[in-house]
C-alpha cells in the first residue's frame, strides 16, 4: 500500500534521469553509457509499477471480501461514504483518503456485475499555490485505470529504451534522445496519476512538448521540422479545447479535483447536463488532436518522421492514448454530457467510428510501412473512442492495453526491417525479407494477427468486447457503430496482410544485403510478441473460462481497472458476452485476410483496376491524397482566410481608395488653383512665413534644453513631478 | 512611535537620493543614489505594513530588494561598458542625443 | 517607547547625515562608505519596525553583496582614489532645486495627511516564517517572476560586461 500513497516517486525517477542525462550525459557519464542511466531509471519504475499493480489488486480484493454483504445495507454505506469522502477531500493539509477503505456496493442495477467499489488512493498537498482566492492542490490519484496505464507505459518504455540502444547508436544526438525519452516517460506517468485537472494539463502539455522534440529529432532535414511543427500546432488546436473544457468544469463545480468532479457529476446528474455537454464537446476537441481523431488526425502519420522507437513509444502505444485515457478518467462528465446509453448515436461514438473507418481506408494506399501503421493507429484509436462512446469503458481500456503491445511490436518490427534494409521505409524497396529476418518476420506476423483480431490473439478479445459494446449498448444499441466496427475489422485484416506481403514475401526489391537485427532489438520484439498473444487473457469473458474451471480469472481488467466508485454512480452496465458476435468478428477478420491473400498470393481479383477503371482510379486517388484533408487545411481553410482578404483588400485599394484619392486629388487641384491665385499669394504667404520664422526661433530656443545629458532630463522629470505634486497636494 | 517619523525619514532620504542622481557626475555614484531612493521606498513599505498590520509590506520590500540587486548588476555592467568604450564614466560627457 | 524614540532619533540623524555626506563628498570611496552607513541605519530602522527578516536581508544583500559590487565598479572603472575636483555636475543648482521641491512637497503632504498618527501598537509581529508563508503561497507568482527577472539581469550583465 505504501507505493500507492507515494506514487509520485514513479514519475519522479525518470524526471531525475532526464535531468541527469541532459546535464551530465555528454561530459561525465559518457555518450556510450547514457542509455544505461535511462534503462535503469525506467527499469526501476517498471518494478515499482508492478508492485503498485499488486498493491492495487490486493486493495480491491480486500474491499470486495470485507464489504460484499447485504445489498441494501451496502447501498446506504455507499451514499454515506460518498458524502463523507467528498467533503473530507476538500480540507486538511496533507491527508490520505486511503485510510478510508472501500465501501461495498452490490450494484442493484440490471445487467451489471455488481462488484464492490474500491476507493481510489488519493495523496495530496493542499495549498501548493493559490491565485485569486483559488487553492491549487498537488498530488496523485491512483486507481485501477492509473495502474493499468502504469503497466502499459513503463513496459513499452522499458522495451523501447533497450531497443533504442542499438537503433539510434552513433546518432549525433544520442544523449539528447535518451534524455527526452526519459522526460516523455516521466510526463506520461505524471499525466496518468494527475490528481487534479491542472496537473492533467501540465502532463498533457509536457507530453506534447516531448513529442515535438522527438519528432524533430533529425531537424536538419526540412520535412522532419515541418512534421514536428505540424504535430505541435495541431495539438495546440486541441489544447484550446482542453483549456475551455477545464474552465467549464471548474466553473460548474468550483474545483479542479478530478475525484470530486466525477462524484459530483454522478450525484447531480441531469442538473448539470448542459454544462457537461459543453465541457464534453470542448474536451472532445482535445481528444481529437492528441489521440488523432478525425478531423485533427493529420499530424499523426507525419509524426512518423521521428526515429522509429519514438513512433512506437509515443505515436502508437502511449502518448496518443492520452486522449482516450482522459475520456476514461473523466468518464462521468462525458457520460452525462453526451447522454451515452440513451440514444443510438452520439458525437463521441460517431467521431470514433468514423475515424476508425477512414484510418483503415487510408492505410491501404500507403507505401511507407510506418505510415500504414500510423493510419492503423488512428483507426484503432478510433475504435477505442467509439467504445467509450457506446459506454463500453472496460472494452476501450482493454483494447488500449492490448493494442499498446502489438502496435509497439509492429513499429519496432518496422524499425528492425528498416535497420536491415538501408534505412528505407518504402515497402516497394522491401520484399522477401522473411528469409533474411526470421525473428522480425515471426514477431511481425504474430502482432499482425493480434491487430487483425484473429483468435486467440490479444486483439481478438478486445475487439470482440468493443463490438459487443456497440451491439448491446447501454439502454439502446448502436447499430451504426456496429457496422463501422465490423467493416473496420475486415479492412484491418486486409491492409495488414498487404503489409506482410509487400515486406516479407515476394522477391527482395531493395539494394544491398538485408540482415537480421542484433539481439538487443529482437528480444524486445519477442517479449512484445508474447504479450500480443497473452495480453488478451487479462479480460477473458466468464463462459470461456468456465470450460477450464477458472471463472475467478475472468474479467480481470473489468474487476481491477474499472473505477467502480465513479461508474456505479452513473449506472454503467456490462453486456453479456455473445458467442455468435465473436464468430462474426472472427469471420470478418479471416475474410479480410483471405481477400488480401487471394489478391496478392494467388494473384486473383481485379489487378490493375485502378489503371483501367476511371471510378476506381478516382477513388484510389482520393484515398492516396488522404481525403484531401491536408489540402482542405492548408489550401482551402488557410487559403480562404488569406487570399480573399488579400484580394478584397486589393480590390478595395484599386477601386474605392484610388477613386477617392483621384477625385480628391482632382478637386484639390482645382481648388488649389483658385486658392493659390486669390488667397495664398495675397494673405497666407506672409502669415506662413512669419509662423515659420517664429517656429524656428522657438525651436532654437527649446534646443538649448535638448542637451543630450541624462541628468538634465532627469532634473526636468523630477522638477515636473514636484510641480505636479505641488498642484495636487496643495492646490487641489 | 509615530508613523510619520519613518515616513519623513524616507522622504528625506528620497530627496537626497534625487539630488545625488541629478547632480553627481560619476556613473557609479548615480547608481548608489538610486539605491538610496529604492531604500527610502522600502522603509515606507515596511512602515505602512506595520501600520495596517499586514505582511505584504515586508514581502514587497523583499521584492524591491531583489529588483534592486538586478538593477545594480545591469547598471554596473552598463557603466563598465561605457568606461571600456569611452574611458570615462562622467555621465555629463555623454551627450550623443544632443539636439 | 521612549527608548525606542531615542534610538530612532539617533539612527535617523546618523542616516540622514550619512546620506547627505554620500551625495556631497568628493571622495568616491568615502561615498561608498557613507552608503554603508545609510543602509545600516535603515536596517536598524527595520528592526525598530519589527521586520527582522527585512533587516537581515538588508544587511546580507545590500551591505554584503551590493556594496561589494559597487566597490568592484569603482575599482574596475579606475576611479581616482582620493579627492576628485569635479564630483558634482555644473547643473547642481537645478538638481538641488528639484530635490528640494520634491522633498518639500512630500514632507508637507505627509505632515498634512498623517500628522501625529501614532504607529499601530497592537500590530502583530511578522516573523520570518510568516513572511515566507506569504511569499510562497499568496505571492508565489510574483516570486517566480522575480526569479526570472534576476536570471535575465544575470544574463544581461554577462552579455554587456564580457570582453569579446
Amino acid at each position: 500500500m505504501w507505493i500507492l500513497e507515494n506514487a509520485f516517486l514513479i514519475p519522479l525517477i525518470p524526471a531525475v534521469s532526464f535531468v541527469v542525462i541532459l546535464l551530465f550525459g555528454r561530459k561525465y557519464i559518457g555518450v556510450e553509457r547514457v542509455q544505461k542511466v535511462g534503462i535503469a531509471a525506467v527499469g526501476i519504475v517498471w518494478v515499482l509499477s508492478m508492485i503498485a499493480a499488486v498493491a492495487w489488486i490486493t486493495r480491491v480484493e480486500d474491499s470486495t471480501a470485507s464489504k460484499s454483504g447485504d445489498a441494501e445495507h451496502a447501498q446506504i454505506a455507499v451514499n454515506e461514504g460518498l458524502s463523507a469522502s467528498g467533503s473530507s477531500t476538500l480540507d486538511g493539509d496533507l491527508h490520505l483518503a486511503a485510510e478510508d477503505d472501500g465501501h461495498g456496493d452490490a450494484n442493484s442495477k440490471d445487467g451489471s456485475y455488481g462488484y464492490a467499489t474500491t476507493e481510489p488512493v488519493i495523496s495530496k498537498v493542499d495549498g501548493w499555490w493559490s491565485s485569486g482566492g483559488i487553492d491549487f492542490a498537488v498530488g496523485t490519484l491512483v486507481d485501477g485505470q492509473t495502474v493499468l496505464l502504469l503497466i502499459v507505459v513503463t513496459s513499452i518504455s522499458l522495451l523501447v529504451h533497450i531497443y533504442s540502444a542499438e537503433y539510434v547508436k552513433g546518432d549525433r544526438r544520442f544523449v539528447h534522445y535518451y534524455a527526452f525519452l526519459s522526460l516523455f516517460t516521466a510526463s506520461m506517468l505524471f499525466f496518468v496519476m494527475a490528481q487534479n485537472l491542472v496537473q492533467m494539463i501540465v502532463g498533457w502539455e509536457l507530453v506534447g512538448v516531448c513529442s515535438f522534440v522527438l519528432i524533430g529529432h533529425w531537424w536538419e532535414e526540412r520535412p522532419n521540422t515541418d512534421a514536428a511543427v505540424k504535430a505541435f500546432l495541431t495539438n495546440r488546436v486541441g489544447d484550446i479545447g482542453l483549456l475551455v473544457g477545464v474552465i467549464i468544469l471548474f466553473g460548474t463545480f468550483k474545483t479542479f479535483d478530478i475525484d470530486s468532479i466525477n462524484r459530483m457529476v454522478g450525484e447531480m446528474g441531469s442538473e448539470v447536463h448542459f454544462a457537461m455537454l459543453m465541457a464534453s464537446i470542448a474536451l472532445m476537441a482535445a481528444v481529437c488532436s492528441k489521440s488523432g481523431q478525425f478531423p485533427l488526425h493529420t499530424w499523426l502519420p507525419d509524426a512518423m518522421a521521428g526515429p522509429t522507437p519514438v513512433s512506437a513509444l509515443i505515436h502508437a502505444a502511449t502518448m496518443v492514448v492520452a486522449g482516450v485515457f482522459m475520456i476514461g478518467r473523466l468518464y462521468p462528465v462525458f457520460f452525462e454530457g453526451f447522454s451515452i446509453g440513451t440514444s443510438s448515436i452520439n458525437l463521441m461514438a460517431f467521431i470514433g467510428g468514423f475515424t476508425a473507418l477512414i484510418g483503415a481506408g487510408l492505410a491501404f494506399a500507403q507505401w511507407d510501412i510506418k505510415k500504414v501503421l500510423a493510419y492503423s493507429t488512428v483507426s484503432q484509436l478510433g475504435y477505442m473512442v467509439m467504445a467509450l462512446g457506446v459506454g463500453a469503458w472496460t472494452a476501450a481500456m482493454f483494447h488500449l492495453f492490448t493494442h499498446a503491445f502489438f502496435k509497439a511490436c509492429l513499429f519496432l518490427g518496422a524499425g528492425s526491417v528498416s535497420h536491415a534494409a538501408h534505412h528505407t521505409f518504402d515497402m516497394r524497396e522491401m520484399g522477401g525479407l522473411r528469409k533474411y529476418m526470421p525473428h522480425t518476420y515471426k514477431t511481425f506476423v504474430i502482432s499482425t494477427l493480434a491487430l487483425a483480431g484473429i483468435f486467440p490473439f490479444a486483439g481478438f478479445w478486445s475487439k470482440d468486447e468493443i463490438l459487443l459494446g456497440a451491439f448491446a449498448g447501454q439502454q439502446s444499441a448502436y447499430p451504426l457503430m456496429l457496422i463501422f466496427g465490423c467493416v473496420v475489422a475486415l479492412m484491418t485484416a486486409a491492409y495488414m496482410t498487404r503489409v506482410i506481403w509487400y515486406t516479407f514475401w515476394g522477391e527482395y526489391r531493395g539494394h544491398g544485403h538485408p540482415h537480421e537485427s542484433p539481439k538487443v532489438m529482437t528480444v524486445p520484439l519477442w517479449i512484445l510478441a508474447v504479450m500480443a498473444v497473452v495480453a488478451g487473457a487479462f479480460n477473458l469473458p466468464t463462459p470461456v473460462l468456465e470450460v477450464f474451471g477458472l471463472e475467478s480469472l475472468a474479467h480481470l481488467v473489468q474487476t481491477y481497472a474499472e473505477p467502480t466508485h465513479y461508474l456505479n454512480a452513473i449506472g454503467l452496465s456490462h453486456p453479456d458476452p455473445s458467442l455468435w458476435l465473436a464468430l462474426v468478428g472472427l469471420a470478418l477478420a479471416l475474410a479480410g485476410m483471405a481477400i488480401a491473400f487471394m489478391y496478392f498470393w494467388r494473384n486473383t481479383g481485379p489487378h490493375g483496376l485502378t489503371e483501367r477503371n476511371r471510378y476506381a482510379k478516382a477513388g484510389y486517388t482520393f484515398i492516396e491524397q488522404k481525403y484531401y484533408l491536408d489540402h482542405l487545411y492548408t489550401d482551402i481553410v488557410i487559403g480562404s482566410i488569406k487570399k480573399p482578404i488579400a484580394r478584397a483588400a486589393n480590390w478595395f485599394n484599386d477601386n474605392v481608395i484610388d477613386l477617392v484619392v483621384n477625385r480628391a486629388g482632382e478637386g484639390a487641384r482645382d481648388g488649389g488653383r483658385w486658392v493659390y491665385r486669390r488667397i495664398d499669394q495675397g494673405t497666407i504667404d506672409t502669415t506662413v512665413n512669419a509662423l515659420g520664422s517664429g517656429a524656428d526661433a522657438g525651436g532654437q530656443g527649446l534646443r538649448v534644453m535638448q542637451t543630450g545629458r541624462v541628468q538634465n532630463y532627469g532634473s526636468l522629470l523630477f522638477g515636473t513631478a514636484a510641480v505636479v505634486a505641488i498642484v495636487f497636494v496643495i492646490v487641489l | 512611535m509615530l508613523l510619520n517619523q519613518f515616513l519623513l525619514l524616507g522622504a528625506l532620504l528620497f530627496a537626497v537620493g534625487v539630488y545625488g542622481v541629478l547632480a553627481r557626475r560619476n556613473g557609479v555614484m548615480v547608481l548608489m543614489s538610486i539605491e538610496l531612493m529604492l531604500n527610502a521606498v522600502n522603509l515606507n513599505l515596511v512602515a505602512f505594513g506595520v501600520q495596517h498590520d499586514v505582511v505584504s509590506g515586508q514581502v514587497f520590500a523583499l521584492f524591491i530588494i531583489a529588483v534592486a540587486a538586478a538593477e545594480v548588476g545591469v547598471g554596473l555592467a552598463i557603466v563598465l561598458l561605457l568606461y571600456r568604450n569611452r574611458k570615462s564614466i562622467a555621465v555629463d560627457e555623454f551627450d550623443l542625443m544632443k539636439g | 517607547m521612549v527608548a525606542q524614540n531615542i534610538a530612532f532619533g539617533i539612527i535617523a540623524a546618523i542616516t540622514v547625515a550619512a546620506a547627505i555626506g554620500m551625495v556631497s563628498t568628493r571622495n568616491i570611496v568615502h561615498a561608498a562608505l557613507f552608503l554603508v552607513a545609510v543602509l545600516g541605519g535603515l536596517a536598524a530602522n527595520y528592526v525598530l519596525l519589527t521586520a527582522e527578516f527585512i533587516a537581515t536581508t538588508q544587511v546580507l544583500v545590500y551591505i554584503g553583496a551590493v556594496m561589494v559590487l559597487f566597490l568592484f565598479g569603482i575599482m574596475l572603472t579606475r576611479a581616482p582614489i582620493g579627492r576628485i575636483p569635479r564630483m558634482t555636475g555644473a547643473t547642481w543648482p537645478v538638481a538641488a532645486l528639484s530635490a528640494l521641491a520634491l522633498g518639500g512637497v512630500t514632507v508637507y503632504a505627509l505632515v498634512d495627511r498623517f500628522g501625529t498618527d501614532s504607529l499601530a501598537t497592537d500590530s502583530r509581529v511578522f516573523r520570518t516564517a510568516d513572511v515566507s508563508d506569504s511569499v510562497f503561497s499568496q505571492y508565489i507568482i510574483p516570486f517566480e517572476a522575480v526569479s526570472v527577472l534576476l536570471l535575465a539581469a544575470l544574463i544581461g550583465a554577462v552579455v554587456l560586461a564580457r570582453r569579446d
